[in-house]
């Protein structure tokens, strides 16, 4: 039993086992390697004729050992498994910082048109007129919605527009003759950003939070200086708190030759009522998983694009789309246009973007329009203040005496102090509850961290029901009575993981 | 004679050579450790600068040195057993040893009581 440590949850006490194992129509499931046989196949092809093989000495001489099945016990194999999966389909997701909004069927149908869908990136420019158009369009609107007056739409998720925006603001300091070494990393932004700095061959320098759960600003502007090439800044940061130093920050920092790389993981928060542009950063990635409802993964790869300043424009990747005369055209070689494009950094991806992630996303912005897009941020805030506030008494939310939160509510586990429970007991005891946990241990800035973020997906009704469990929860850990949740959760299909000794000991391979 | 850091590093010095670790309270807070990476022997370490990587189920921390130096060795019975940095933290679960380039550096590190004081007020 390598590679299952832990045995199904055991059944109520008053009822006995099954002879299957299987609780009702929950059907407990083998491995494929226990079901299937490699005597078996679903698809019976008669055996390949002879023939000389062209792979020199690479042909495989014995069979690999793939187990197989009928085709109908295959589609139920994985198909019971999908049943033990949890989704944003299913019920609340309230994982912090990852924004798991609905994702509404309206994309999905205008994704699966031909006209989108059946398209191939090297097709001739004047077949594909309607999908450039709609990657024109959703352009637009991220630089309207961002005030800034240029973006890259090329970059296939949040990190990969991190290193967009970074390889730019290098392009833009060589371009000057100006080698600077450093990138400021406040403590309060996303934890990929010193990665994407490291990787551009930066050495990153931390700045730390004030007491507040914001930037250090006397320390940020402290620190500035002929070697700093760039502050990474996430706002709302990773405490799901507005920076409101930011403009100043922004302006101290282009005031000393350096440029603001704005995480926008968070743009969610503030579509609709804050412009980053406004606020003098120079680049920003807009996650459209997160912000525009474009899903997480199964979808398909994500999309990550970046707005850029007019300082940062020309060193943007290519290729792009510009209209000319009512036609769409892919600028796809530094010097194909009137304009030179000699500066750009070069490619991030061999093709255009992820055509996929643009129709859900400018579906989604064109079916909400500008006071929906509006709506929808003051929802997220509000559902996330009326969480924050109504477990407040009972949790412990390090910054929730500085005012309002934006989209996510924030605890430490101060409140568990002496319980003998942490953090990850509280999360387990909410998968029994019928809850996908929170964020836990992140952000690192603050101990033992529940980072919860509702989203303006969720009802009132659904927010109260949560609310009700995890105050049962936080009651009974609180009162002495946690002692359970050691061992939660106990109705999961499987009981709890032992994550130490998977890493410690990983078991990668069916029977070791 | 031994030191300790705010980030929760020790560092036991004997004549110009010593070891650094990783306090019990920096494991407890850690909790299971699961990988630690450590610096090849010959490599050059700064004060205060990240020297080793420890992972543990909640996070990836860094490890300072708390005084430059050249590593001499690094404790090659972390990596089939992290577990030691939980169980024996100053001892057994040690990281790596190093030669001091700047031993006045040593004047700016906390000794045992003082780590103690220090930690009472986290």
């Amino acid at each position: 039993m390598q590679g299952r440590p832990s045995a199904p949850a055991a059944a109520s006490a008053d009822a006995a086992p099954t002879v299957t194992g299987n609780r009702a129509l929950m059907l407990e499931e083998p491995l494929i390697f226990e079901i299937g046989s490699t005597d078996v196949t679903g698809v019976d092809l008669e055996d390949a004729p002879a023939h000389a093989s062209r792979l020199g000495g690479l042909t495989r001489e014995a069979a690999i050992g793939l187990p197989g099945l009928a085709e109908g016990e295959a589609v139920r194999h994985y198909t019971r498994l999908s049943r033990q999966n949890y989704g944003i389909d299913l019920g609340f997701f309230p994982l912090g910082s990852c924004t798991m909004k609905h994702n509404p069927r309206l994309n999905e149908k205008m994704a699966r048109l031909p006209g989108f869908a059946d398209v191939h990136p090297l097709q001739p420019q004047d077949s594909v007129q309607g999908a450039l158009e709609l990657i024109h369009s959703l352009a637009e609107w991220l630089k309207t919605l961002t005030n800034m007056p240029a973006v890259a739409m090329t970059p296939k998720a949040g990190a990969h527009g991190e290193l967009c925006g970074m390889l730019a603001i290098r392009a833009a300091h060589e371009a000057k003759g100006d080698a600077r070494a450093v990138v400021l990393v406040p403590e309060s932004a996303h934890g990929t950003n010193p990665a994407t700095a490291a990787f551009c061959g930066y050495s990153v320098e931390s700045i730390p939070a004030n007491a507040r759960g914001r930037v250090d600003t006397d320390a940020l502007l402290a620190r500035l200086g002929p070697d700093v090439a760039a502050v990474m800044i996430t706002n709302p940061n990773t405490c799901g708190l507005f920076e409101p130093d930011l403009k100043r920050i922004a302006d101290a920092v282009n005031a000393a030759g350096a440029y603001v790389y704005c995480d926008g993981a968070n743009f969610n928060a503030i579509v609709g009522r804050v412009r980053p542009g406004d606020l003098g950063v120079d680049a920003m990635h807009i996650n459209l998983h997160k912000t525009f409802s474009t899903p997480h993964g199964g979808g398909g790869p994500g999309s990550g694009p970046v707005v850029f300043s007019e300082a940062l424009a020309p060193f943007a990747p290519l290729p792009f789309v510009v209209e000319q005369e009512g036609r769409f055209h892919l600028v796809e070689e530094e010097s194909a246009s009137a304009e030179d494009h000699g500066q750009s950094f070069g490619r991030l991806s061999a093709f255009h973007g992820q055509m996929g992630m643009f129709v859900r996303a400018l579906a989604y912005i064109l079916s909400h329009g500008a006071d929906g897009l509006r709506q929808v941020s003051e929802d997220a805030v509000l559902n996330a203040n009326y969480l924050l506030r109504s477990l407040d008494d009972l949790m412990t939310a390090p910054f929730g005496g500085t005012g309002p939160c934006m989209h996510e509510a924030l605890f430490d586990d101060s409140f568990l102090k002496d319980t003998g429970l942490t953090t990850i007991d509280m999360a387990k005891a909410l998968i029994d509850e019928g809850f996908h946990p929170m964020t836990m241990y992140f952000p690192l800035v603050v101990h033992g961290a529940m980072l919860i973020e509702p989203t303006e997906t969720e009802s009132k009704a659904r927010l109260d029901q949560f609310i009700t469990a995890m105050r049962a929860i936080a009651t009974a850990a609180t009162n002495g009575e946690g002692e359970r949740f050691a061992t939660a959760p106990h109705y999961a299909p499987r009981s709890r993981l032992d994550e130490t000794r998977a890493a410690r000991q990983p078991v990668l391979s069916w029977q070791g | 004679m031994r030191y300790y850091t705010k980030d929760h590093e020790w560092i036991e010095v004997a004549g110009d050579t010593a070891t650094v670790g990783i306090t019990d309270y920096a494991q407890g807070q850690l909790g299971d450790v699961v990988f630690v990476e450590l610096p090849s022997a010959g490599a050059a370490v700064a004060a205060g600068k990240e020297a080793a990587v420890v992972e543990s189920v909640k996070a990836a921390s860094e490890v300072y040195a708390p005084v430059s130096g050249t590593v001499v060795e690094a404790n090659s019975a972390l990596e089939a057993t992290p577990d030691l940095v939980n169980t024996s933290p100053e001892a057994d679960g040690w990281f790596f040893k190093l030669t001091l380039s700047n031993p006045d550096e040593l004047d700016g590190l906390l000794d045992e009581a003082a780590y103690k004081a220090f930690v009472e007020t986290l």
